[in-house]
């Protein structure tokens, strides 16, 4: 499972796992833009904490999501990136869109 | 002056998605046997990935197509890795290295030019429209 989505309607949580590259980015921007039709979602958390590796297909990932958040006026939240995937995200100047949480709040149990 | 590589691997792939981390992780355990750094793997993996995904993606599209990859080994711990598909090529190479450039929609951030240079000691491209690319990209493994 490359991915577990948690949401209350108004938040959503994707907690993203193993490697993002373009090979595995379709199928987790498919379940996180699922959980964003409707526009009422306003804070988007990308949980980065089992993401093992990530390409630029990476950055794709997530600007598109940010985009879309934007749009519904919600804020984009970026937890835990390893110091590999950080230097990744400033290539993209992602630090500048997003909250960037350097260690994981409290986890919240899993349906 | 043209260096004799140590070692020297090939490796040929064709152009299907699944691929991408197959081809990262070889040329890394390749790589290894100068005792790089994780940062030094990371950096090698994240930029094969680039390069292997643009043939995926751009030089052969909807249709599949070989990836060539060779990768030498230098005595002063200088990695060589060198990425040739024969899709349809790159009419303006300066152009298409510009960050944010991109002919791939949405999805595609068009930085993968850019994370190729960054994470890398040399970038080269050469590229024929309708014969195909050559990404040619140099790292030297620190000495620890
Ligand atoms: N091997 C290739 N064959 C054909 N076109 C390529 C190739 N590599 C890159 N390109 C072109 O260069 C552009 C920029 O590539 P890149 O920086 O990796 O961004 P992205 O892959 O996100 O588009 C691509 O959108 C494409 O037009
Ligand atoms: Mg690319």
């Amino acid at each position: 499972m490359p991915l577990q989505i948690q949401s209350d309607g108004q938040t959503v949580t994707a907690y993203l796992a193993g490697e993002i590259d373009h090979h595995e980015a379709v199928s987790m921007r498919q379940a996180i833009d699922a959980q964003l039709m409707g526009g009422d979602v306003k804070l988007l958390v990308m949980d980065f904490t089992d993401v093992t590796f990530m390409d630029s297909s990476g950055i794709g990932l997530v600007m598109g999501r940010y985009r879309q958040i934007r749009y519904n006026e919600g804020e984009l939240h970026i937890v835990n990136p390893s110091p590999h995937i950080y230097k990744v995200m400033r290539i993209a100047g992602l630090e500048r869109l997003a909250v960037i949480h350097k260690t994981t709040p409290a986890r919240r149990e899993l349906p | 002056m043209m260096q004799k590589s140590v070692n020297q691997t090939k490796i040929t792939l064709l152009s299907r998605s699944v691929n991408e981390g197959y081809a990262r992780v070889a040329v890394a355990a390749f790589a290894a046997q100068f005792d790089p750094t994780v940062e030094e793997l990371g950096d090698i993996k994240t930029a094969v990935s680039e390069a292997v995904t643009n043939c995926i993606v751009h030089a052969y599209g909807n249709t599949i197509g070989p990836i060539y990859i060779t990768v030498d080994l230098f005595e002063d711990k200088r990695v060589r890795i060198k990425i040739r598909d024969k899709g349809c090529g790159i009419e303006n190479v300066a152009k298409a290295m510009e960050p944010l450039y991109t002919t791939g929609g949405a999805e595609r951030s068009g930085l993968g030019f850019s994370v190729m240079q960054s994470f890398t000691d040399s970038l080269r491209v050469r590229s024929t429209p309708g014969k195909g690319t050559t990404v040619t990209m140099e790292k030297v493994i620190k000495t620890r």
